[in-house]
């Protein structure tokens, strides 16, 4: 089975460095440039390819290319950002590529920057992740003294910039436009689209704004080509895809595997099942945005187009399991409380609304809460789901309350009815009836 | 003021924005690599450097969770309380912290030495619990490390 992305990370989790990266390959792409790939070629290749955004979102790359201006009257300098933030619970995929392989990411982002002829890059990373920035550093610095930034690329006229930015804490910042906002210096308020960042985004330029991992997957597109790209998944999406599992499974980790690799295969072959004593009730598949699967759906294919928009999305591939030991309205407490505290305070449904369903699921787990208190559940996910707020951060937020008011409802019921927390050793509240 | 060394670590990072203001945070995260925190002293340093005001720096410094607008101890103690440490036991490794050293989410010992702050997800949730302190990341924490782990932050 193929691992282009990780296939050479040491397992010691120590940096591959330029001399050892470039002896296996690594900056092989520029050859395929100085013979003659011109920037719509990288296009034409990337849309053919199936590559789809691994940010969560599972955006086709190729067609979010084609809105970029292209040609002598397109607007100057173009941006390639890199979104690097990776805070969404759960997920640590983009932490293992650039603490692994930091060239990676310059290499993928040069490409990128060739196919949409943008000159500059930033590379947006979450304050917390020192190890990575260290790394990263050490890479640009060494791909400017190799020449491969800021000098025309071999056989091109073609030179880009790259520059690190290291953030400095809040969720939101990795949702785009927020993230726009951040890297000019500012509050990391989500702007209004249109205009989409593709024409108008940092300082009004072009920018495209792609998950680490998506850049990642560029340069073995350029060496390999689409077809051979496409035929690593076992499904209509293209490529491998970087999947993990955490909660209490005998080896939690992460694993590159096939695109369409099924959940129970994730869960049963290589986390190697669920802890010994406790059984598996449930999985968010792709970070603490990403709706409740369940035994039903273990065998569902893990990519963007197999599982039904109603059932939920992939999300960032990396799974947190819900165990029968644990409580799914504490679970539930647990991530409303951290979107609760993220939200950025713009839109008043979603800075109010999510403390609200916070303070109500832990009446719950105090056993005060009431059959109301239910429904009110049940109208909060309606009201802060698609379509009601400024950006997608609510709706995220609504993803696992709803699916969890369908499939452990009778969990919620029986808190209301038991009068305190089943999971819980703590007596019943005496309840005071006004 | 800033010192000569602040100002040219903010040059330098100022050389890669087209535009001033866009080093604000980079700014407020050099000079506080140094003192610790920000201060309002520091804030109109910055301000000024950066030709904005005060309050501008601000609105931005108070937006951001790694900013520090009050003192901390010498060293920081970031508990990741996302969902995979939640479930896999967070809540006692705040626990043994509390009872050892007597600082809670938010607090700092006696002493000055060690803050204790919650923060979102660390991306090192394969190792459920985890831990930063300073810039260091610890996986796999339990109650009986908590210690070992602390005392060497001096
Ligand atoms: C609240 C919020 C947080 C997000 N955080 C991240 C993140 O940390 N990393 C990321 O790549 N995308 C994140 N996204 C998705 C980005 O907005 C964007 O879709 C993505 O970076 C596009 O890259 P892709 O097309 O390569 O997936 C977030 C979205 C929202 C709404
Ligand atoms: S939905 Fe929440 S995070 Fe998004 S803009 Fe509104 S307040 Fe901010
Ligand atoms: S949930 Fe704690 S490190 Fe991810």
């Amino acid at each position: 089975m193929e691992r282009p992305l990780t296939r050479y990370i040491h397992p010691d989790g120590s940096p591959r460095l330029l001399r050892e990266y470039v002896k296996d390959g690594g900056y092989r792409s520029l050859h395929g440039l100085a013979a003659g790939m011109g920037p719509k070629d990288l296009q034409r290749l990337v849309g053919e390819s199936g590559l789809r955004g691994r940010g969560g979102g599972g955006f086709p790359t190729g067609n979010k290319w084609s809105f970029v201006p292209m040609g002598p009257d397109a607007s100057k300098p173009k941006y390639i950002v890199a979104n690097a933030d990776e805070m969404e619970p759960g997920t640590f995929k983009d932490r293992i590529l650039m603490e692994g392989d930091p060239h990676g990411l310059v290499e993928g982002m040069l490409m990128a920057g060739y196919a949409l002829d943008a000159e500059v890059g930033y590379i947006f990373l979450r304050g917390e992740y020192h190890r990575s920035a260290q790394r990263l550093t050490q890479a640009i610095a060494e791909a400017y003294a190799e020449g491969y930034l800021g000098k025309p690329l071999p056989g091109t006229t073609f030179r880009f910039d790259l520059h690190l930015h290291a953030s400095a804490g809040r969720y939101i910042c990795g949702e785009e436009t927020a993230l726009l906002n951040a890297l000019e210096g500012k509050r990391a308020i989500p702007r209004a689209k249109p205009p989409y960042p593709q024409t108008a985004g940092l300082w009004g330029q072009p920018t495209i704004v792609q998950n680490v991992e998506t850049l990642y997957n560029l340069p073995h597109i350029v060496n390999h080509g689409s077809a051979w790209y496409h035929n690593l998944s076992r499904s209509n999406d293209g490529g491998t895809k970087i999947y993990g599992i955490s909660g209490r499974v005998t080896h939690p980790g992460w694993w590159e595997l096939p695109l369409g690799t099924t959940a129970r295969e994730l869960l049963e072959q290589h986390a190697g099942g669920m802890f010994h004593g406790v059984s598996f009730r449930g999985l968010l598949p792709g970070g603490a945005s990403t709706a409740f699967l369940t035994e039903e759906h273990l065998d569902l294919p893990m990519d963007f187009s197999s599982i039904p928009p109603q059932v939920g999305r992939l999300g960032t591939g990396t799974m947190i399991v819900l165990d029968d030991q644990t409580c799914p309205v504490g679970f539930v407490l647990n991530l409303e409380k951290f979107f609760a505290r993220e939200s950025c305070g713009w839109c008043t449904p979603c800075r109010e609304g999510l403390p609200w369903v916070a303070r109500i699921l832990e009446s719950f787990e105090e056993g005060r809460a009431t059959d109301d208190d239910l429904a009110l559940l049940d109208m909060h996910a309606e009201l802060l789901g698609p379509g009601h707020t400024f950006c997608a951060l609510a709706p995220g937020a609504m993803a696992p309350l709803q699916s969890a008011l369908k499939y452990f409802r009778d969990d919620f019921v029986r808190h209301i009815s038991m009068g305190r927390c089943p999971w819980s050793n703590k007596p019943a509240q005496l309840r005071v009836l006004v | 003021m800033l010192t000569d060394i602040e100002r040219h670590e903010l040059e330098d990072a100022l050389k890669h924005y087209p535009d001033k203001r866009a080093g604000a945070i980079d700014a407020l995260l050099i000079v506080q690599r140094r003192r610790g925190w920000i201060s309002d002293d520091s804030l109109l340093d910055i301000a000024q450097f950066l030709g904005m005001t005060g309050d501008d720096v601000d609105s931005i410094a108070t937006f951001y969770n790694l900013i520090f607008r009050k003192p901390v101890g010498r060293h920081v103690a970031f508990l990741c309380d996302s969902i995979s440490c939640w479930i896999m036991g967070y809540e006692q490794v705040r626990a043994q912290i509390k009872k050892h050293y007597d600082i809670d989410l938010g607090q700092t010992t006696r002493d000055g030495r060690l803050t204790c702050l919650p923060i979102a997800c660390l991306g090192h949730c394969e190792r459920a619990p985890a831990m930063m302190i300073d810039q260091d990341v610890y996986g796999n924490v339990t109650p009986e490390k908590v210690e070992t782990i602390v005392e060497k932050y001096k």
